[in-house]
C-alpha cells in the first residue's frame, strides 16, 4: 500500500474524541431504535457521553464529541443538511452554551443531573425556536412545548443519573486510563 | 457524593415548575376571542365569546341557531338535514369551525394570534 503523504499527527486528545463521539453515535442509533409516541421526542442517550465527558475533560472536549456526533452521525443516519440535522445541531449548539453557563454552578452541589436537566431544556428551546422561525411559523406549533419540556425533563433526570453513576464508579473504583495504542 | 446534590434537587424541582406553567400556558396560548359567523360566504357577524348571547342566522333553509355561552360557542339548531355542525358541539379554542353547509352558515373562532391554517399555509 502506498504510505499517504499527508500526515496528520493525531494528538491523544484526539484520540480520546473521536472514541467518545464514536460511543455518542452508538448511543444514537440506541435513539433512533427506541418508538416513542410523540413525533421529535428522543431520550439523547447520545448526551451521557458528552456529559461524562464534560466533567473528565472539559468543555472543550465536549463540544468537539457533542459536534462530531452531530455531523458523522448524520452521515450516517442519511440525515446529513435535513431539517432534523439542523434541528439537532441547533439543539446541541445551545446545550453546549448552557452547559457553559451551567459551569459556574458550583460542583459541590451542583452535578451531572443538574447539567443533563438544564442541557435537556435549552436542546429543546434551541430546536423549538429553529422550528418555529425556519420551518412553521405557527404558534400552534407552541403547543408542543409542554410535551418537549416533560420529555426533557425526564429524559434528562435519568441521563444525568447515568452519568453521574458512572463518574461515581470511576471515582471509587480509580480505573487506570486505558493506554492509547 | 451522592449521584444527586441538593442543587440538583433545585434544578429538578424548578424544571417541574417550568413544565407546570408551559401546560397551563398552552391551555391558554390557544383561546379563542371572538366568533365569526359567516351567511353564504360573506361574514354575517362578528362577536366576542366573552358575552353570553344566541344568534339566530337566516339561510335558505331556515334558521340556524348559534349559542355562545362562557367563551365557548355551539350550533343549537340548524334546519339541516345531518346536523353535522350542531353534533360537532362546543367549539372551545381558535381555528375551531362548524360548517352548516346546507344552510351555507359556518361558525369559526377566531384566537387573538391566529395567523396560518394547514390549508393556506
Amino acid at each position: 500500500m502506498i504510505r499517504s503523504t499527508i500526515e496528520i499527527p493525531a494528538t491523544r486528545e484526539d484520540h480520546h474524541v473521536s472514541r467518545m463521539a464514536a460511543l455518542a453515535i452508538g448511543l444514537s442509533f440506541v435513539d433512533a431504535a427506541i418508538p416513542l409516541p410523540v413525533p421529535g421526542v428522543k431520550p439523547g442517550f447520545a448526551n451521557i457521553v458528552v456529559l461524562i465527558v464534560l466533567a473528565r475533560y472539559g468543555l472543550r472536549t465536549a463540544i468537539w464529541v457533542s459536534l462530531l456526533r452531530v455531523l458523522a452521525g448524520s452521515l450516517l443516519f442519511g440525515s446529513f443538511l435535513s431539517p432534523g440535522f439542523f434541528l439537532g445541531l441547533c439543539g446541541a449548539i445551545c446545550s453546549l452554551a448552557a452547559l457553559f453557563l451551567a459551569s459556574a454552578l458550583p460542583e459541590k452541589f451542583f452535578g451531572a443531573v443538574s447539567r443533563s436537566v438544564i442541557a435537556a431544556f435549552a436542546h429543546i428551546s434551541g430546536q423549538l425556536m429553529l422550528a418555529y422561525f425556519w420551518l412553521i411559523p405557527h404558534v400552534g406549533l407552541f403547543s408542543l412545548a409542554p410535551f418537549f419540556a416533560a420529555a426533557a425533563l425526564l429524559f434528562g433526570t435519568v441521563n444525568g443519573l447515568v452519568a453521574a453513576h458512572f463518574l461515581e464508579c470511576e471515582k471509587v473504583e480509580a480505573v487506570p486510563q486505558v493506554p492509547i495504542q | 457524593m451522592r449521584l444527586i446534590r441538593i442543587g440538583d434537587w433545585l434544578v429538578i424541582l424548578l424544571a417541574l415548575v417550568v413544565v407546570g406553567l408551559l401546560f397551563a400556558e398552552t391551555g391558554h396560548a390557544g383561546r379563542a376571542q371572538k366568533v365569526l359567523i359567516r351567511k353564504g360566504g360573506e361574514i354575517f357577524t362578528e362577536v366576542s365569546l366573552f358575552k353570553d348571547r344566541k344568534v339566530e342566522v337566516p339561510g335558505p333553509l331556515g334558521v340556524s341557531l348559534v349559542v355562545i355561552s362562557g367563551g365557548v360557542a355551539r350550533v343549537a339548531k340548524d334546519p339541516g338535514p345531518r346536523q353535522y355542525c350542531v353534533r360537532q358541539g362546543w367549539l372551545r379554542n381558535a381555528g375551531d369551525a362548524a360548517i352548516c353547509l346546507p344552510n351555507q352558515v359556518s361558525v369559526e373562532l377566531m384566537g387573538g394570534n391566529k395567523r396560518y391554517d394547514s390549508l393556506n399555509y
